[in-house]
């Protein structure tokens, strides 16, 4: 890597608690990923990507800010990358995957708040992270009670940030309440860049977006296969990449690789030997550089087939239809699509059981990890019904319950390990 | 044929060695701070062909020895299964966690369930009460057993317990009726995990716990005949390991 201190210096970040990050980032990504077996050729660029986040990446967002783009910072995928695209903007994701500063970050949050929420705080007190201080506008929005809470604090730790509500059933009131948040986006937006939305600008948006999509949802086709061509690991590390790459070059990598998957498909290659124990993995969100659950399933024999996850199909799949010619329509459009994700938040939510059985189905899995937060109500809470319901159709579940800290390994390993050799 | 089995405690290590089915060598030692020395200890004038390691500290065999591994649950269903054909449901209460582990009818592990990060309601739970009452770990039992109902113990903290349980002595009461309301408070947890997995009977009762006379005690309430206590409780993992060397 080049030396990029300098520009980290100019962003405010901390150097040692940043170098310390980096340190440790860099060693965990060797042992995980570097040492998997039968990596597909294609995983380079997303290893150079990696390598890269802190550097190259953060110099491109400052080169587009000097060319006059904004760089929108959010937190969660409602918030659509369409719209941000289309005011002309770049969407980078914030969400933390690793404890950091945790003594500042209990000064103004509670204990027992879940590790993402904690981990957002503890980069930003800790100044560690380039993609926060880059950012133009940091978007919040209403999801859990964490969240929502924790953000009348961040609000006022950076220089400007929208919050954004959003609805917590699926009543025809509730799509309108989503619809007048993402207007009052637009406006945000147009009001930074002084420029109105127009309809190709949507529309060119739209297609970005789901050109990037349809890519993953490529990706998580192939998936399918048996031996599936590629790791979980690897295939989340893409879709963690997906937040924070440019959308275009990250949608071109993303098909190269497919088409190299496609190959190792038709020949029958595999990243594990063939009927392996596959495992769908369900619940909360691995943000980067959140591998352990994943690693330590893996490294027990397994191979993940599919994230139900938002960061993985609960927040990639579905496209929004490009074919309206108003404005209007095209923002219904969007607002279609986002209304469809099941997150736990909402209430009833029987899709999200639905569709994770959906998934295991179609990837023949062998049974279901459910991924819960330790504090995070609405995934855990959530966990009983999946684990009941799923069991009722003969899919074995392990519901696994963990914050960021390395403590756990041990019983984790254990409990990882039995569930693989139940469902073997 | 001489199939070795090893179960690497938290708190103790087991080795039993069976041969044509019999158990011909079964021992016990504590984990202490280095428990590859202990096994090395533990097998020094033996021989075995096959060897199959769990528990705990499984994977430092697995570093050390480049001994094959299972996982406790499955050492443990196997261990039931093989010992008391038929059993549908374990209950294995050691030193450092709590394992519900249900079986089918071929004495299959089909689901589990283990304790959190804590050792609330473990065997290590048990030891530090045994110190604060003053009463040796090999006796708290049956101590207990002599203690009259009444006091409720709700932290499962060994901490918070702790305190619970001086001021409890402060405000008079007798130790034997505390040491009795810790091995209820044990109990109900382990009923509470047994409950929601919905265990089918009957029931074997492991671990190094299932020595303590007032926990088999509390349980037969519960479960009465349905509770199965195996004459070496604490030798279920190891044995199951044995069998299942047999089949490397």
């Amino acid at each position: 890597m080049a030396d990029y201190t300098k520009m980290w210096t100019d962003l405010g970040l901390n150097l040692d608690n940043h170098d310390a990050l980096l340190e440790n980032l860099g060693g965990a990504y060797q042992s995980i990923f570097m040492s998997q077996e039968h990596r597909p050729e294609g995983m380079g660029y997303f290893d150079f990507v990696m390598s890269e986040a802190h550097g190259l990446r953060i110099q491109e967002l400052r080169d587009e800010q000097e060319a006059g783009r904004k760089i929108i910072g959010s937190f969660c995928v409602f918030v659509p990358e369409e719209l941000v695209l289309a005011a002309g903007c770049t969407s980078v994701g914030l969400c933390a995957g690793a404890d950091f500063a945790q003594e500042e970050v209990e000064k103004v949050l509670p204990r027992n708040t879940c590790s993402l929420i904690k981990s957002f705080f503890g980069f930003k007190l800790g100044k560690v992270c380039p993609y926060m201080e880059v950012s133009d506008l940091i978007v919040g929005e209403n999801t859990c009670d964490g969240k929502k809470k924790s953000f009348e604090i961040f609000s006022q730790m950076v220089p400007n940030f929208f919050q954004m509500d959003l609805p917590q059933n699926k009543a025809p009131m509730a799509r309108k309440l989503l619809k007048h948040e993402y207007e009052a986006f637009i406006a945000k937006l147009e009001e930074m860049t002084g420029k109105r939305i127009g309809l190709e600008d949507l529309k060119q948006g739209i297609a970005a977006v789901n050109a990037k999509r349809n890519a993953l949802a490529r990706l998580s086709k192939l998936r399918m296969a048996n031996p599936s061509p590629i790791s979980g690991l690897d295939a989340l590390l893409i879709n963690q990449i997906a937040f924070l790459d440019n959308p275009v070059r990250f949608t071109e990598k993303v098909n190269v690789l497919c088409d190299e998957l496609e190959l190792l498909v038709k020949e029958k290659k595999g990243v594990k030997v063939e009927n392996a124990p596959r495992v769908v993995i369900s619940g909360c969100p691995m943000a980067i550089p959140n591998w352990k659950v994943p690693a330590v399933i893996e490294a027990a024999g397994a191979v993940i087939v599919g994230e139900e996850s938002c960061i993985g199909e609960r927040g990639q799949r579905n496209t929004t239809d490009a074919s309206a010619d108003t404005i209007d329509g095209l923002i219904d459009a969007v607002v279609d699509r986002y209304f469809k994700i099941d997150c736990a938040v909402f209430t009833p939510n029987q899709e999200r059981v639905e569709h994770i059985k959906e998934m295991a189905e179609n990837t023949n899995a062998d049974g279901v990890i459910h991924y819960g937060l330790q504090f995070c109500q609405p995934y855990i809470m959530e966990s009983f019904s999946v684990e009941k319901t799923l069991e009722k159709d003969g899919v074995s579940v392990l519901r696994l319950e963990t914050d960021y800290s390395q403590e756990d390994m041990g019983q984790l390993s254990t409990r990882v390990e039995a569930f693989v050799e139940i469902i073997k | 044929m001489r199939h070795a089995g090893i179960d690497i405690g938290s708190r103790s290590i087991e080795l039993v060695v069976i041969e044509d089915g019999e158990v011909v060598v079964s021992r016990q030692s504590e984990s202490g701070y280095n428990p590859v020395e202990r096994v090395q200890e533990l097998i020094a004038d033996i021989s075995f062909d096959k060897v199959m390691a769990t528990g705990y500290g499984r994977a430092s065999l697995e570093i050390a020895f480049d001994y094959p591994t299972i996982t406790e649950i499955k050492a443990y269903g196997t261990g039931a299964a093989t010992l008391h054909p038929g059993v549908r449901g374990i209950l294995d209460i050691g030193g450092q966690d709590t394992k519900v582990i249900s079986l089918n009818e071929n004495g299959k592990v089909f689901k589990f369930e283990m304790n959190d990060k804590c050792a609330a309601g473990t065997g290590k739970f048990l030891e530090l009460m045994a110190v604060s009452l003053g009463y040796q770990q090999s006796t708290l039992g049956l101590e207990a057993l002599k203690g009259q109902e009444g006091i409720e113990i709700n932290s499962m903290c060994a901490v918070f317990a702790e305190s619970e349980v001086t001021s409890l002595l402060a405000k008079g009461c007798l130790r034997a009726d505390i040491a009795l309301a810790v091995h209820q408070s044990v109990c109900r947890r382990a009923v509470g995990m047994i409950k929601r997995q919905d265990l089918k009977t009957p029931i074997l009762f492991a671990g190094g716990v299932a020595n303590n006379a007032c926990m088999i005690h509390l349980l037969k309430q519960t479960f009465g005949d349905d509770l199965i206590v195996p004459t070496s409780p604490q030798f279920v993992g190891a044995y199951g390991a044995a069998v299942l060397a047999g089949f490397l």
